[in-house]
């Protein structure tokens, strides 16, 4: 069998032949929106200073690495790098570790306070972090969290919480409850159920939030510029004089925070894709 | 069937996170918008804010662009997820590609548009290229507010795309594929199968990713900045010029509760609007 | 379940074991809002702390992130930040929570300097470590349309405009900027160059109808101003890309045109007025919060920052001028050179008007630039009324020098309490 036959718009060669020129070209137009834009930053990144200030442009990168090589050679690059691998992760795991039971709770249970909770889980998105910095940052003093991995983590933990926990209840919500049901009645306990049915099912989906808090995390610029000093990540570090920086500089700059995320989206992409799978298991 | 306190064991985790690291800092924060320095209960702090010349335009600007930018994404990364699951080969590449922007900061695709839009960018370079125009123009002008706005459009669509686009796929991906197959022998055609079978199945994730967009889309900031310069007051700048440049906490407090507000107003509307019937629920 | 418990462990593990680590570190943190740009962050680095006897630890960081994390270590009562690095306005702010700093060795550094870093106390409170001023660059090009008889040593603000125009019909497009953009120091321009300039005052004479002849001068100029203007906060980016040709800005922020192409630039003192050639000298101060963890290291560094050799190192990281009589070397990079003229130029000039940074604001600074540029954006981009805004932002501006109970300063002359706003 086909296997573009089991998703939702039809199989297209089904179509006649305009409506897959359309296709195709609707998928290379969109192509090209995502991809033009990070092309140029990289023809700016690779080009020399003098070219990122003439004007026209060119359309192709002269290979000019001088920009990067200041990056690379940027005294403490490789150390910020690491801390921000090691931020992200630990929020990573403390984001589904806290959110996913929360979203499974959400989509199954009617129970009192369920929409004050999802409202508080929505709050902490809704409200600017740049403000709860300075309340966070005299707890983490006092209590000796500050400039740790660990605190920073855990403040980007709030942000990606929102994420985890709406991302895996929609996701369990699109699972019938008729599926734990037969195998609750094959003999298997509530937990037995989730863990044999439910979750290979949305497993993926939660690699997929796991990728967002990961994401969120890389990018936060303002918590981790207060609450770390000796351990700050890639974005506090270079970030703080990237926007005032000669422009040959800016550019590169903006390509040394654009291409780890790029790299990391490619080496999880599996995660983020097999979620075709699942619906024909 | 289940432990009445199963539920809510199940949230204890994230509920104490949040207790900790956002509802006592939240607290402290919000206390500063009606309390003044020597305990006073007091209105000052809004009406200070209120009465500010910037506060109506910051207000509109980020309601507008909320509105312009928000159902613009929700609709073509519905339509970018139809392509994806219409596709027979390189599904993986392309939702690979579509996906790069989640990894860009919004600090990055402010630098990345900048040098498309400004007055010797990549744009007007092309333009002239082409034989359009004779020499750069100013292309984010204060004159042309219009221009900012669209531009500043743009590189939000382009940045935060992506998110939606991949919480509907996952969606689309928990739709029983037999559904579709009952639809056809029936002979409904494609869109009838959409409307019909796709968009109501998608509800819960139609509904996270309009929430979750929205609520971002309210504390636009970084993006804004670097395309529209002074020229574009939003509410999130505002609450940056208060607290760091005019060093009045409690105005900006007064600022982050606004953002607050309607966050959780549009939240509502979209839970409301969105909402599962209970006996449709799967 | 189980994997998931051990990697949370381990996570934890590494969190705590980071910060046991952290804290057994003896370096000097250094927390700057200036030297921000990813290249004088590295030769501050490199070149200017690597020969303190200590270990440095050199942090510059956005204005906002500093100052939530000053706060918070004032709050808590204890913190990491050995010695602070700010402009003048972050500082006056933080006054009473800064070590006096009155034993350390200030030869040769200039008094008005240190009379300004007191903030209206008895103690020093901060040292001076830099300054700057503001100046004009141009590209050659420009050159070819001055107005007739006009030297650029000794502009007036008519033949700026005249200027501005002339190179706006000539070349088809507005050729001047002006750095309003966010980040931009309009205020500066305002409060120690147009306002001196046309009414020899900064806050007296606010609302004056001397004051509202500028602001409609200024509003003419502005017609021939590059109109992407809102967007520019360093102007040494439009100047090397040649979207400008004539502009206005900081020393610091016109020094990678200056350094770059040093041959295409030149650098010219500011405009003159009817009532002189207002200038403003603007400067960064080091101090030592009460929470410096090691106080006796931390004013050792500060003592090492103003030795004259630390100073010129400090010039060529910064492009910020030394507060201490130094001889500078010749090897200076272009920008020093090619402003340093510049500002001789215009502080030499026979109708110089120098103005001074705001004093006695505490915490209301802020406030007090927003009065201008809230003016600007009102007047010259909104489109407003001039003689309304005056009146509305006077109104602001007298309540804030009564709440502050701020002295006049130069250009205005001295007063008995707060500054009066006419």
């Amino acid at each position: 069998m086909s296997e573009a036959h089991r998703f939702g718009s039809g199989p297209v060669q089904a179509a006649g032949p305009w409506s897959r020129y359309l296709f195709t070209g609707a998928v290379v137009v969109l192509c090209l929106w995502v991809l033009v834009p990070i092309y140029l930053l990289l023809v700016n990144t690779l080009s020399s200073p003098e070219a990122v200030a003439t004007y026209p442009k060119r359309a192709l990168p002269e290979f000019d690495t001088q920009s990067l090589a200041f990056f690379m050679n940027y005294a403490g690059v490789g150390q910020a790098l690491w801390n921000s691998i090691k931020v992200a992760t630990v929020t990573m795991i403390l984001s589904i570790g806290a959110g996913a039971p929360a979203g499974y709770a959400l989509s199954r249970f009617d129970f009192r306070g369920k929409d004050t909770f999802r409202v508080l889980v929505l709050m902490t998105r809704a409200f600017p972090l740049p403000l709860l910095a300075l309340p966070l940052a005299v707890l983490y003093i006092r209590i000796g969290l500050d400039d740790s991995i660990l605190g920073l983590a855990l403040v980007h933990t709030t942000l990606a919480l929102p994420f985890a926990v709406l991302i895996t209840f929609s996701l369990f919500s699109g699972i019938p409850i008729e599926l734990e049901e037969a195998a609750w009645t094959l003999g298997c306990n509530r937990f037995q159920a989730f863990i044999k049915v439910i979750l290979p099912l949305v497993l993926p989906g939660i690699a997929a939030s796991a990728i967002f808090a990961f994401v969120i995390s890389w990018n936060e610029v303002f918590a981790a510029a207060v609450l770390t000093i000796e351990h700050r990540t890639l974005p506090a570090f270079l970030l703080q004089g990237l926007a005032e920086s000669p422009l040959h500089l800016k550019f590169a700059g903006g390509a040394v925070l654009v291409l780890p995320a790029l790299l990391f989206i490619f080496l999880v992409r599996k995660y983020l894709f097999s979620m075709w799978g699942i619906a024909n298991r | 069937m289940y432990p009445r306190s199963l539920p809510y064991l199940l949230l204890l985790p994230s509920t104490l996170f949040l207790c900790v690291f956002f509802l006592y800092p939240f607290g402290l924060v919000a206390w500063q918008a009606f309390v003044t320095d020597t305990g006073q209960f007091t209105s000052e702090f809004f009406v200070e804010m209120k009465s500010h010349w910037k506060f109506n335009t910051a207000f509109t600007n980020t309601i507008l662009l909320a509105l312009a930018v928000v159902p613009f994404q929700v609709c073509l990364a519905l339509y970018m997820a139809t392509l994806v699951n219409g596709m027979k080969r390189g599904r993986d590449l392309i939702l690979y590609i579509w996906t790069i922007p989640l990894g860009i900061s919004d600090l990055a695709a402010g630098i990345i548009w900048l040098a498309i839009f400004e007055q010797t960018g990549f744009l007007n370079s092309m333009m002239q290229g082409m034989g359009f125009i004779d020499q750069p123009v100013s292309l984010l002008s204060y004159q042309n507010t219009g221009m900012i706005f669209l531009a500043i459009l743009l590189a939000e669509v382009w940045r935060a795309t992506a998110i939606v686009l991949v919480i509907l796929v996952a969606g689309m991906g928990l739709i029983p594929k037999e559904y579709y197959e009952a639809a056809e022998v029936f002979g409904a055609g494609r869109w009838k199968r959409f409307t019909k079978i796709t968009l109501p199945m998608l509800k819960p994730s139609l509904q996270t990713a309009m929430i979750l967009r929205v609520i971002m889309a309210f504390e636009v900031f970084a993006v804004v900045v670097a395309l529209g310069g002074t020229n574009l007051p939003v509410l999130m700048g505002e609450i940056y010029t208060w607290q760091f440049d005019l060093q009045d906490a409690n105005v900006a407090a007064a600022y982050a509760l606004v953002i607050l507000l309607i966050s959780i107003s549009c939240t509502l509307l979209i839970m409301w609007g969105l909402r599962t019937p209970k006996e449709a629920r799967v | 379940m189980i994997i998931k418990k051990n990697t949370l462990a381990a996570a934890l593990a590494t969190g705590i074991t980071l910060l046991a680590a952290g804290a057994a570190s003896a370096e000097v943190l250094f927390w700057s809002t200036q030297a921000r740009p990813v290249e004088e962050a590295q030769a501050m680095r490199d070149q200017v702390l690597s020969g303190f006897s200590g270990d440095v630890d050199f942090q510059p960081s956005e204005n906002g992130p500093w100052l939530t994390r000053v706060d918070a270590e004032t709050q808590a009562g204890s913190g990491k930040i050995g010695v602070l690095g700010s402009l003048h306005g972050n500082l006056i702010s933080l006054s009473d929570n800064l070590a006096d700093m009155s034993d350390i060795g200030v030869d040769g550094v200039n008094s008005a300097f240190l009379e300004l870093g007191k903030l209206g106390t008895d103690q020093q409170k901060y040292i001076p470590w830099m300054q700057a001023t503001y100046i004009m660059a141009a590209n050659k090009k420009a050159l070819e349309h001055l107005p007739e008889g006009a030297d650029i040593n000794a502009l007036s603000y008519d033949q700026l405009i005249e200027w501005a125009k002339t190179m706006a019909e000539k070349t088809g497009s507005p050729k001047f900027g002006f750095p309003a953009g966010p980040k931009g120091l309009k205020h500066r321009f305002f409060q120690g160059y147009m306002y001196p300039s046309y009414t020899n005052s900064m806050v007296t004479k606010f609302r004056s109808p001397e004051a509202e002849l500028a602001w409609n001068k200024f509003k003419e100029l502005w017609s021939y101003t590059n109109p992407g203007s809102p967007n520019f906060s360093f102007m040494q980016e439009q100047l090397l890309t040649e979207e400008v040709w004539v502009a206005f800005d900081h020393t610091a922020r016109l020094a990678d045109a200056f350094n770059t192409r040093p041959d295409d630039f030149v650098a010219f003192p500011a405009p003159a007025g009817p009532t002189g050639r207002g200038f403003m000298p603007v400067v960064v101060g080091i101090a030592v919060p009460d929470t410096a963890p090691d106080m006796a290291e931390s004013k050792a560094l500060v003592s090492y920052l103003l030795e004259p050799a630390t100073q010129i190192e400090t010039l060529r990281a910064t492009n910020f001028f030394p507060v201490v009589d130094v001889e500078l070397p010749d090897d200076m990079p272009a920008a020093v050179r090619m402003s340093g003229a510049a500002i001789a130029t215009m502080s030499g000039s026979a109708d110089a008007n120098p103005g001074l940074l705001p004093v006695g604001l505490g915490d209301l600074g802020g406030k007090f630039n927003a009065v201008y540029v809230d003016s600007f954006e009102r007047i010259v981009l909104a489109g407003q009324d001039v003689r309304t805004v005056l009146d509305d932002q006077a109104d602001a501006l007298r309540k804030l020098m009564e709440e502050a109970g701020a002295p006049c300063w130069a250009p205005d002359v001295a007063s008995e309490g707060a500054c009066p706003v006419d």
